[in-house]
């Protein structure tokens, strides 16, 4: 039965991410067939770019969409990813960046960054990402260590609340920042709700690597994570090195949202939505489940920013307001379920 | 294989359990009795390394906080009297994860060698039919089976019980202590548990510690301490006299209704 659904999975990722591909890149204020769009890759890569028919037709394709479909689908890799690690590493089906305010902490790092002007010489607007990075890693450890002091048990609902009143937090005070920082910062509906305006192929890059490293390491932790999945008590009892594990997944989770969001706003309830659409397909084997959900979170994040893109086309609506809304009526299910059950 | 030196723990301005000594050797079941609050299951969790304490534990010899975790899985395992999982894991996926501590760090493939030790642990607790179910729709009984398998595939050569069968109906109960007894006798192998009922107490395990008040009163050969002035000081009432009250009715119903049966 399960062999029978990878094997379903695999043959489905091979036939639709490329269709999805050429969809987000054709589609836009200008609609691009796919055989322009192979002819200028194709020309792209063999380094001559003269002979497709006009060069503005190279020029959006590889200087506007191409940039942003790579961004796109490498954050929603990173989000889904984030969001399936946390839901391991918590044993709490509700986690991700947003629902624990982790997003919310890296857009305050982040604006408060900008705001101050903080450029460390030579690295320049590494600054913010590390700022990012950075609060997004103190935002867990405060938000654990408040949800572990109000409830030992570390309930799935007491992290939650948690995390809503630290988002509300970090939101507000971003807010502030922002009004005071004036035009320096982009405005409070990037850092609330993301968007990919303007994205280049060095934010790809960015995020690139910090998926290479980051989903090394957690795909070697696979085994640890299914061991907090069943429950951390059961892990340490295991011969898991708990303390040592745990620190490792918040700091790859870290990395992967301080840079996301910098790269393009928090955008909420990706890691959320997706590793359940995953388990749904492979199970809760991390192993599988890792890769899988890194997939589908691309996938859906394409999709997303195709539809905030063309919806309401020439206008484009900002890539969270599709993405919380998908979810949110998620977290509802979600949250039924788990209640229903008990 | 087990030795323990005043053990205290301390949780705040609570002493949970202070000054314990006691060594367990190889071939013997130490039961653990009390009552609610003694500190029974502290203890365990100490031993596990699950809260800090102070005093020394020692595993064959090696003192508990030198032990990587790994190397104290190797040793010791435990099951617990809750299991909550959330995701649909597998049972073989859960019994898997038994082999954690004997897996190299940066191996991608499970070897024969555990492959063999998940299909012993499987069949032994009888679950080798269900191996393929998703643990959220099995019972209690059947998930603290599962959890077992994964202690037994972890080798170790003590085993901590935490209460294995609260909340479990007894047919359960009368298969699950034979088991330990069976998985005793195959090796160099120790067992401590924890039990609250004393009917069980009596019955299985060769060693006994009563613990009240988070002190030992009374550790030895299980006859020695279950006598009826250690039980009465624990737990306040005439132990023996109730238990003879409440097992008194099974004698003369049993016998009535298999005479029934027969007819």
């Amino acid at each position: 039965m399960r062999q029978k659904h990878r094997r379903w999975i695999i043959t489905a990722a091979v036939l639709v991410t490329p269709l999805i591909f050429l969809l987000c890149v054709g589609i836009g204020s200008v609609n691009y067939t796919p055989a322009e769009i192979m002819q200028v890759l194709w020309n792209g890569i063999r380094g001559n770019l003269h002979e497709t028919s006009g060069n503005g037709v190279a020029n959006v394709i590889l200087k506007i969409r191409l940039p942003r479909v790579c961004t796109v689908a490498l954050v929603g890799a990173a989000l889904a990813l984030c969001g399936t690690a946390m839901q391991g590493l918590l044993k709490n089906p509700l986690a991700d960046g947003s629902t624990l305010g982790v997003s919310s902490g890296a857009s305050l790092g982040a604006v408060f960054a900008i705001a101050l002007g903080l450029h460390i010489p030579m690295i320049g607007s590494i600054g913010v990402t590390v700022m990012s990075i950075l609060f997004a890693f103190l935002s867990i450890i405060l938000i654990l260590t408040l949800a572990h002091i109000l409830d030992y048990s570390l309930s799935t609902n007491t992290i939650i609340l948690v995390g809503v009143i630290f988002s509300m937090f970090a939101g507000s005070v971003t807010n502030l920042l922002v009004t005071f920082a004036g035009d320096k910062v982009k405005n409070i509906m990037f850092w609330t709700m993301g968007s990919f305006t303007g994205t280049t192929f060095q934010d790809a890059g960015i995020v690139l690597l910090a998926l290479i490293f980051c989903s090394i390491l957690l795909l070697n932790l696979s085994a640890e994570l299914n061991a907090f999945a069943m429950g951390e008590e059961n892990a340490i009892h295991i011969g898991v090195n708990v303390r040592r594990v745990k620190l490792l997944i918040m700091i790859a989770v870290s990395i992967l949202l301080g840079i996301s969001v910098s790269v393009s706003g928090s955008i909420g309830f990706v890691g959320l939505v997706i590793p359940h659409i995953a388990r749904f397909m492979v199970g809760p084997n991390h192993k599988k489940l890792l890769p899988i959900s890194m997939w589908l979170g691309s996938i859906f994040l394409l999709l997303a920013d195709l539809i905030s893109r063309t919806i309401l086309s020439p206008a484009v609506l900002p890539i969270g307001v599709i993405t919380s809304f998908v979810g949110s009526i998620f977290f509802i299910y979600i949250f039924y379920t788990l209640r229903t059950k008990q | 294989m087990l030795q323990v030196k005043e053990l205290s723990v301390k949780f705040g301005d609570y002493t949970l359990l202070s000054n314990v000594s006691f060594s367990l050797e190889k071939g013997c079941w130490l039961m653990v009795a009390g009552p609610n609050g003694a500190g029974k299951s502290t203890l365990i969790h100490a031993l596990a390394g699950t809260i800090p304490y102070e005093g020394d534990i020692h595993f064959l010899g090696k003192p508990q906080k030198s032990l990587t975790p790994r190397k104290q899985a190797k040793i010791v395992g435990v099951l617990s009297q809750h299991h909550s999982v959330n995701y649909s894991f597998t049972v073989e996926e859960v019994v898997r994860l038994g082999r954690y501590c004997h897996t190299p760090k940066l191996s991608f493939s499970a070897n024969n060698q555990d492959d063999r030790k998940v299909v012993e642990a499987l069949k032994m607790t009888d679950i080798w039919e269900l191996r393929h179910h998703s643990v959220l729709r099995l019972s209690g009984g059947e998930l603290q089976r599962v959890f077992l398998a994964q202690v037994f595939a972890q080798e170790p050569s003590i085993l901590l019980l935490d209460e294995p069968t609260n909340h479990l109906d007894i047919g359960y109960q009368s298969k699950l202590f034979p088991l330990i007894q069976q998985w005793l006798e195959q090796g160099e192998r120790a067992v401590l548990s924890v039990v609250h009922d004393l009917g069980l107490a009596r019955c299985f395990g060769n060693q006994a510690l009563l613990l009240n008040n988070g002190q030992i009163l009374a550790c030895g050969k299980k006859e020695q301490v279950f006598s009826s002035k250690h039980l009465e000081q624990a737990y306040g009432i005439p132990v023996e006299k109730w238990m003879q009250k409440i097992y008194e009715p099974w004698n003369t119903s049993v016998k009535n209704f298999s005479a029934q049966e027969s007819l």
